[in-house]
């Protein structure tokens, strides 16, 4: 059912050297290689289809319009939305927050409001929120993080509190790999009347995502991460709620009918996209999805969970290494730090041999102060690693302790 | 494997695993914060000038192994310097972790410094060797900002 050496065939990086050693790519969280289909049908659409959307009544637009509007039904079959008028093409999961930050949010946020996210958020689900509640004299509060990586569920309760007016929260966690309970948590905050904005960034190319049943009010997400190009992204919105947000950025394509006495906005999701789009990346998006689609998202998911429990016992055998993260639901994603050997001198060594991973604060910087540490080793895996692989890593850390021991 | 020896050599692993001069000067003259936000080192630098010599300079911090070891070796090599000839100590360094060609006079004059030669093989870690010599010139300005690698 997975055959990984075809699998590793469609990504034609996976094959070079680097250093003189055969590349082993765990840097996946950080961003994601791209399959030979992803880079063919970019290239086809220059080559063969592309003119601007939207506009003329030419053949070559009609079909570049065809193609993006496809795209957008793709991502809409994907995470299960209801319409493919709730899919607002982005640059990506960043772009998406911001937008429901002046969007959504800006214009409901009263003095003394509190907007709640967790302790485990990348910067992205942190810092739009904390300039908003500057801006308007709102507070953000925090649901802490346990030991293990996992959030500290009980104190929820409490939290969601009158003045919240958006649960803002990763479904896994960049840093730790720490799958969240975001089912339970949307329940609590809809109890409660709060709406919900998941960061998929993350949890996108690991595990089946079903916004519908979810009912979260926004789901986002970026392309790099699910095997597609850079600068697209996704911003799911329930249809009511989207059109009830003020535009984003004024520009054309987002408008109507305009004078200079009045602007009449276009219909959603158009309203939320001012100027010619990134057209090749939602083309390419909507083939990367065709592509995990095709291997199934659960199939990935068992693949990646085998992938990660082995080298999770590779990694704990090594004598003075000690995991960052270690919650019950886990994605495939091992943080961890080495007594007495700083993470960015193992980057170093581990790229020599020819090991890509990512060493640092992984832009949650409040996860490394909880843990009191200034920085980790991530190693991030995905469906086209192997356990060849993760020998291979297993004993790039071991040259490492030889080397700095 | 040999460009990775090349860079940790026996003097720097020393010097990472016992950096000295790594103590807070309570009595100092001079003193600065420095910040590499890529990989999270942070270093205090703290000077105690005397008729325009470093009588005493020590730091704190938490870094890897090439900024450790270059902030330890710097305040080695610096004791008893004085400070107008700090700048020109600052461009050879900088010259010798960039790859930049020195006379071989001011090589020698760079002393033990010499061993982050094996720098100029990884550029992103340029930043790391030169974190402490940042930190050390806005010390010497006296400015109160965070010193920030950026070159």
């Amino acid at each position: 059912m997975f055959d990984i050496q075809n699998i590793r065939k469609d990504f034609p990086i996976l094959g070079i050297e680097i250093h003189g050693k055969p590349l082993v790519y765990a840097d996946n969280a950080a961003s994601t290689q791209k399959p030979q289909q992803v880079i063919d049908v970019i290239s086809d659409l220059y080559t063969k289809n592309y003119a601007n959307i939207h506009r003329g009544v030419h053949q070559l637009s009609q079909r570049s319009t065809a193609l993006y509007e496809n795209a957008r039904e793709t991502v809409q079959k994907f995470i299960n939305a209801e319409s493919s008028q709730e899919i607002v093409f982005v640059r990506g999961a960043t772009e998406a927050i911001n937008l429901v930050a002046s969007s959504y949010l800006d214009p409901l946020l009263e003095q003394g409001d509190e907007i709640l996210i967790s302790e485990m958020e990348h910067h992205s689900n942190i810092i739009p929120w904390q300039m908003l509640a500057e801006r308007k004299r709102a507070s953000l509060k925090i649901i802490p993080l346990l030991e293990n990586g996992e959030l500290d569920l009980e104190t929820l309760p409490e939290l969601l509190g009158p003045k919240v007016k958006l649960l803002a929260v990763t479904q896994m966690s960049n840093s730790l790999g720490t799958i969240n309970d975001v089912s339970s948590m949307i329940r609590q905050a809809h109890a409660m009347n709060i709406p919900v904005l998941l960061d998929g960034a993350q949890s996108i190319a690991h595990i089946p995502i079903d916004v519908q049943a979810l009912a979260c009010e926004f789901f986002v997400f970026s392309g790099h991460k699910i095997y597609g190009p850079t600068g697209i992204g996704v911003l799911y919105a329930k249809k009511k709620v989207l059109e009830g947000m003020r535009p984003y950025q004024g520009g054309g394509d987002m408008i109507l009918d305009v004078s200079f006495e009045k602007t009449e906005f276009n219909e959603v999701p158009y309203k939320f996209e001012a100027g010619t789009p990134n057209i090749e990346g939602a083309i390419g998006l909507a083939t990367a999805l065709d592509y995990v689609s095709e291997l199934g998202v659960a199939n990935i998911d068992k693949y990646e969970q085998k992938l990660l429990k082995y080298a999770t016992v590779q990694f704990e055998a090594i004598q003075g290494l000690r995991i960052i993260g270690t919650a019950a639901c886990k994605g495939s994603v091992i943080s961890f730090v080495i007594e007495g050997i700083h993470p960015h001198d193992i980057g170093t060594i581990l790229d020599m041999e020819g090991v890509a991973v990512r060493t640092g604060h992984h832009c949650t910087q409040p996860v490394m102060d909880c843990y009191n540490i200034p920085a980790t080793t991530r190693v991030s895996l995905c469906f086209y690693n192997t356990k060849a692989e993760v020998d291979a890593i297993t004993g790039a850390i071991k040259k490492v302790k030889e080397l700095m021991g | 494997m040999s460009e990775l020896r090349e860079l940790y050599q026996e003097v720097i692993l020393d010097h990472n695993r016992n950096p000295r001069n790594f103590r807070k000067l309570e009595l100092h003259s001079h003193h600065a914060n420095g910040h590499n936000p890529l990989c999270g080192d942070k270093l205090e630098l703290f000077l105690e000038v005397k008729d325009g010599m470093i009588k005493d300079i020590a730091f704190i911090g938490s870094g890897c192994a090439i900024s450790t070891s270059s902030a330890s070796l710097m305040t080695q090599f610096l004791k008893g310097k004085s400070v107008a000839e700090t700048r020109r100590y600052f461009d050879h360094f900088h010259d010798l972790v960039t790859g930049q060609e020195l006379t071989a006079e001011d090589l020698e004059g760079l002393g033990k410094l010499a061993v982050f030669a094996g720098v100029q093989e990884f550029p992103v870690r340029v930043k790391c060797a030169s974190l402490a010599w940042h930190t050390l010139m806005n010390a010497l300005e006296s400015t109160a900002k965070t010193a920030q690698t950026e070159d």
